[in-house]
């Protein structure tokens, strides 16, 4: 059912959206982490910046990144390198699509909780990074856990930002979605229907595990 | 009542009239494969001014066309970047019988954005300070096809496939090369002929196989006078001089 130029794909996405999540969670959480400490129209600028992705076509950011990965652009100048056609490159982007998907839930979670717990943890002595990491990180995991899978399922799934920056080289930027697309234009629909298949599967428990989760969540502060 | 009869009537005759001429200019929807993009466009104007119907065009690779095409996609008419997808058209039932021709023949080009990068030669292909070579999906468009050939042919394939790009049309290998992001990429003459800011190396016809584009009436356009008239005027002279125009043979 699968032929080695299949897995050499399924790999190189579970590697992009493993790393892309990675990432988002060590740079997404200390973001939602200030996002969530009060009201400033900085703040809500910011935050616009993050969640641009959920409206904007995947191309128009594409587009964009197309543009500012050329050779003599300054993203160019700043990596030494460009970016286009690489893994990196496709890290970057994916980082920047599925930014809002991680963020938003783990800042949920962090505003979920309150400025109470903190205080109490203030009163007993702990320094804002003892308290940080042993009171909100634990208090905020189903935020957390919500935001990384909702990330990663989304990498996966990314299309548009991979079909304008990716220039689909085997091993390097040729992932599951515009794989798919290949098969389908080629009329290889029995293994676009594995693949496809998978996806659908895949979404499938996501959302379904989502769900069971937010349930627990939702019961556990059932009290209030 | 009785005297704003005559008036009722005359107006009803001018709307069968009105209705009489809009069934004249009929409107007709043609897929067309990207390279083609620019040619179609200006054959698109002459048309619509010589017989009074309007054309839509739908533009992707052929491949991605034909996949639409058998999923009954509402196209009358196909303008392929080959003569395999109209033919298989034509043997799926997808196609009228005996309307496939060959409209154009493609030109290959490598092709930079930078006016110094090709010296009229193949030879930037073989340096290696080359990253990224653009071309088009191979499978689907015959313009990445011819380019393999060429590159098989100059004995460089093997050496250039870890820095090749693809595009899912040659209207995309293009666009990374025009975004500087691919140096080089072999492209469609047509699509670049009227740029004369970057740098090229037109590649000699013994290196590809031609590539011979045919068009076909399909069968959702068989009983569409508009879509046969398309056809007819896409071989008249006046369509073949903006084809020329394109860079584009004509006449096999």
């Amino acid at each position: 059912m699968f032929d080695a130029a299949m897995i050499e794909v399924i790999l190189l996405t579970l590697k992009l959206a493993g790393l892309t999540t990675l990432l988002l969670l060590i740079l997404g959480t200390p973001l939602a982490w200030w996002l969530s400490r009060g009201r400033s129209l900085t703040r809500d600028v910011v935050s616009t910046i993050v969640s641009l992705p959920i409206v904007l076509p995947p191309t128009v950011l594409g587009f964009y990144l197309l543009i500012a990965m050329g050779p003599s652009s300054p993203l160019t100048t700043l990596v030494g390198r460009p970016l286009a056609f690489t893994f990196e490159g496709l890290v970057l982007g994916s980082v920047i699509y599925s930014m809002p998907f991680v963020v938003n839930p783990i800042r949920n979670a962090f505003e979920a909780m309150g400025p109470r717990p903190m205080e109490v943890a203030a009163t007993l002595r702990a320094s804002p990074w003892d308290a940080f990491v042993t009171v909100a990180l634990p208090l905020a995991s189903p935020g957390l856990l919500t935001g990384a899978i909702l990330g990663f399922a989304h990498t996966v799934g990314e299309f548009g930002v991979v079909l304008m920056i990716g220039g689909s080289i085997p091993g390097r930027t040729k992932v599951l979605s515009t794989t798919i697309f290949d098969y389908v234009e080629t009329l290889q629909w029995g293994r676009a229907h594995v693949l496809a298949g998978g996806m659908l599967i895949l979404s499938f428990a996501v959302i379904l595990f989502m769900t069971q989760v937010e349930r627990r969540l939702v019961g556990g502060r059932g009290g209030r | 009542m009785n005297f704003s009869h005559p008036a009722l009537r005359s107006g009803v005759c001018a709307l069968a009239l009105l209705i009489g001429t809009a069934a004249q200019a009929d409107e007709i929807l043609v897929a067309v494969a990207a390279n083609f993009t620019a040619a179609a466009k200006d054959i698109g104007t002459a048309f619509t001014a010589a017989t009074g119907h309007t054309v839509s065009y739908s533009f992707g690779s052929t491949g991605q066309l034909y996949t639409q095409i058998t999923q009954d996609a509402p196209f009358e008419v196909f303008l392929a970047a080959d003569q395999a997808r109209p033919e298989k058209a034509e043997a799926e039932g997808f196609a009228v019988p005996d309307t496939r021709f060959t409209y154009a023949t493609g030109k290959l080009l490598l092709w930079s954005a930078d006016p110094e990068t090709i010296d009229g030669t193949p030879d930037i292909l073989s340096s290696p300070d080359l990253t990224h070579v653009s071309y088009a999906n191979p499978q689907t468009a015959p313009y990445g096809a011819a380019a393999v050939e060429t590159m098989q042919a100059l004995g460089l394939y093997d050496a250039l496939k870890p820095r090749l790009v693809e595009g899912k049309s040659i209207s995309q290998a293009q666009q990374f090369v025009a975004t500087g992001n691919a140096e080089v990429g072999f492209v469609a003459l047509s699509q670049v002929i009227a740029d004369d800011s970057g740098s090229s190396w037109l590649v000699p016809d013994d290196l590809y196989s031609p590539i011979r584009q045919d068009a076909v009436l399909l069968v959702k356009g068989g009983n569409n006078e508009a879509a046969k008239a398309y056809l007819a005027f896409l071989q008249g002279a006046e369509a073949l001089s903006i084809i020329e125009g394109y860079g584009y043979g004509v006449g096999q």
